[in-house]
């Protein structure tokens, strides 16, 4: 299924798309397979692999924690290839821009599509910077997915949104990623605001971590994302079993909650 | 002035590499900036405070028997380790938070390395009545821990970083983490010429005072322009201010000195522009010390100011078009002039002025006795007296 063909049936269905964060690397390469196949098996519509990178400054400590984890296994663009290309769902890539231009944009964009990746998110790309990475990815169906903020003024928003494809990350509140215990009404007035300027599928990310939560940003986005809470679920667990059953249950508890209305 | 059509550009290096949630907070820095450098008001408050606070202008000292080891050559020092709290940084510091109150923020947040960005980001807090948070890797807290007890005494709150290297790096990695999050009561008092646009130009913009001031005082004193100009460059800051009014004078070589650490040949160095590659690192596109992944590497030096894998871009760009030259300075190089500056001027230089004192070292003895330098002397040794006594074996 294509990235827009998931939105369509979600929405058919009078619900958001799901969609999972996983770094790739962490724990190891095959365990972060085995997480997102039991993501996946939970119900998960959409998973994004992470690439690790040595600075990630819109994470906070959970993600930073598995992401120099997954450092220390060496985890190149070739292992999130791999990770992307054992996904059955479609699936994205999360990077910060410096792996990819040091890959080179054109061949980084050229070998996702090898392997069936739908698309990149890149939090710390600018549109202005943008022009190696639009020529790189149109005509290779590569999505374009720009993070925009509560803060972001209404023709930011336009021009953003005009840069994407595939769909919007609206990021929930002013800070990085991480739980937090209720979201901020900020969430719903950006979507609300990125609505007018776009018709292509809005998915809300930062600081969902349950079902409950996720119930509520599905009455107003057409996706929502969960990243730090299924890996903390990891970190916590005292056996790899153990995580593969926590982070399924998650899953399947999300699931559920996009699915209530 | 630019040299790039585009704004905030240098060549292909620079530009705006941040998450979109800081991108109004830039737009309203880059026009607060703009709408100071012309506004006299501004103007006039920061050249009073400089005049009556920072105890500008520096003056410039001789050095002939330091010169008698640089083959003769006639050096001049410009003194930014007069200034209050012992630096250049305090040229920035003073104009970021008078921006800051114009802009109607209440907070900064700094990040710092050796500890003189963050002593001075506290200064200028307690001066204009600012809250101050320093973001400081708790290897450098431990470093550097003479540094932190003063920003605790100026009623700066520090926090030790954690995460990765638990250096520079990563206490600015902190502080951009802080700023996302507070950005609408907050100004992140950046201290080097690095991160996004307007970081670049506005820092080195209040910094120029350095090479104005000096170029005048040279010609004063000598009749004619320097033969070169030499500064240190981690992030850039203090090269780039005494560097940039001389840009258009093509007979005045400009000459940076990276730190070079055990060498570059090693990869324990914070050499950026001598052994890195051009990347994205904090904002900013420039030359980085990373991998064949694009993961940043760890620098290396025994100067905690110059301990960072990236540089301004504006210096990236110099490099590349061959208006600067870069060369590398080891800790024995730097230690070795930082000695000799305190044995023969009775000047006591910090370790990272010292990287640009082995320069002019170099640099006199390839161009003899007919040749003026002038070099930066950015900081003074006060907070290395630890480092340095440890290096010679004095016993403490």
């Amino acid at each position: 299924m294509k990235l827009h063909e998931v939105f369509a049936h979600a929405k058919a269905e009078n619900r958001a798309a799901l969609i999972g964060y996983m770094p790739a690397g962490f724990p190891t390469k095959e365990r972060s397979q085995q997480l997102i196949a039991a993501m996946i098996d939970g119900g998960v519509d959409i998973v994004e692999v992470g690439f690790p990178y040595s600075d990630p400054v819109m994470d906070g400590p959970v993600i930073q924690q598995a992401a120099e984890i997954a450092l220390r296994n060496n985890t190149s663009a070739r292992d999130v290839f791999d990770v992307v290309a054992s996904s059955t769902v479609p699936t994205l890539v999360m990077s910060y821009w410096n792996p990819i231009e040091r890959y080179g944009a054109a061949k980084f964009a050229d070998d996702l599509s090898q392997v069936s990746g739908v698309g990149v998110i890149t939090p710390d790309l600018t549109v202005e910077e943008s022009e190696n990475w639009i020529n790189a990815t149109d005509g290779q169906g590569i999505g374009r997915v720009y993070v925009v903020a509560p803060s972001s003024s209404d023709a930011r928003l336009a021009s953003v949104a005009a840069a994407c494809s595939g769909f919007v990350y609206a990021a929930s509140l002013m800070g990085v990623t991480g739980a937090r215990t209720s979201i901020s009404s900020a969430a719903s007035e950006l979507v609300a605001r990125v609505r007018r300027v776009t018709d292509l599928p809005i998915a809300v990310g930062l600081g969902v971590s349950n079902a409950e939560q996720a119930a509520e940003v599905a009455r107003f986005a057409d996706g929502v994302i969960v990243g730090s809470a299924f890996i903390k679920l990891v970190q916590e667990s005292a056996t790899f079993d153990e995580a593969i059953t926590a982070v399924r249950s998650l899953a399947q508890r999300l699931a559920a909650g996009v699915r209530r209305s | 002035m630019e040299r790039s059509s585009i704004i905030g550009h240098f060549g292909p290096y620079g530009g705006r590499f941040v998450p979109e949630a800081l991108i109004a907070a830039l737009e309203e820095l880059d026009a607060a900036h703009q709408a100071a450098a012309i506004d006299e008001n501004f103007q006039n408050e920061l050249a009073h405070l400089h005049r009556t606070y920072t105890g500008r202008p520096s003056i410039i000292t001789e050095a002939p028997r330091f010169g008698a080891h640089a083959g003769g050559a006639r050096i001049l020092l410009k003194r930014e380790d007069l200034n209050h709290t012992g630096s250049h940084k305090i040229n920035n510091v003073l104009g970021q938070a008078l921006l800051t109150k114009r802009m109607g923020k209440k907070r900064i947040i700094a990040e710092t390395g050796a500890g003189q960005h963050g002593v001075a980001s506290a200064t200028a807090a307690a001066l204009l009545g600012l809250e101050c948070v320093v973001y400081m890797g708790e290897e450098d807290t431990k470093r550097q821990s003479l540094n932190v007890a003063r920003m605790k005494l100026l009623g700066a709150t520090v926090v030790p970083v954690t995460t990765g290297s638990r250096t520079l790096k990563d206490a600015i990695n902190e502080a951009m983490r802080d700023w996302v999050t507070n950005v609408e009561t907050t100004h992140y008092l950046l201290g080097t010429v690095a991160g996004p646009h307007p970081f670049p130009t506005m820092v080195r913009d209040f910094h120029r005072i350095i090479g104005v001031e000096s170029r005048a005082q040279v010609l004063e004193l000598t009749g004619r322009l320097p033969d070169a100009v030499l500064a240190c460059v981690g992030g850039g800051s203090n090269a780039i201010g005494i560097f940039h009014p001389f840009i258009d004078d093509e007979n005045v070589r400009l000459i940076g000195l990276e730190a070079g650490g055990a060498g570059v040949e090693t990869g324990r160095h914070a050499a950026t522009i001598s052994g890195g590659t051009p990347g994205v690192l904090h904002g900013t596109r420039s030359y980085v010390l990373q991998d064949e992944n694009g993961q940043t590497v760890e620098s290396h030096s025994i100067s905690a100011g110059l301990d960072y894998p990236g540089v301004g871009p504006e210096h990236a760009f110099l490099h590349d078009i061959g208006r600067a030259e870069y060369r590398a300075i080891t800790d024995d190089q730097a230690m070795h002039a930082f000695a000799l500056l305190s044995k023969t001027e009775g000047i006591i230089p910090a370790i990272e002025t010292a990287h640009a004192l082995a320069g002019a070292l170099q640099v006199g003895n390839e161009l003899g006795k007919e040749a003026i330098l002038l070099i930066n002397l950015s900081g003074r040794g006060d907070k290395d007296v630890q480092t340095a006594a440890h290096y010679f074996g004095i016993p403490l």
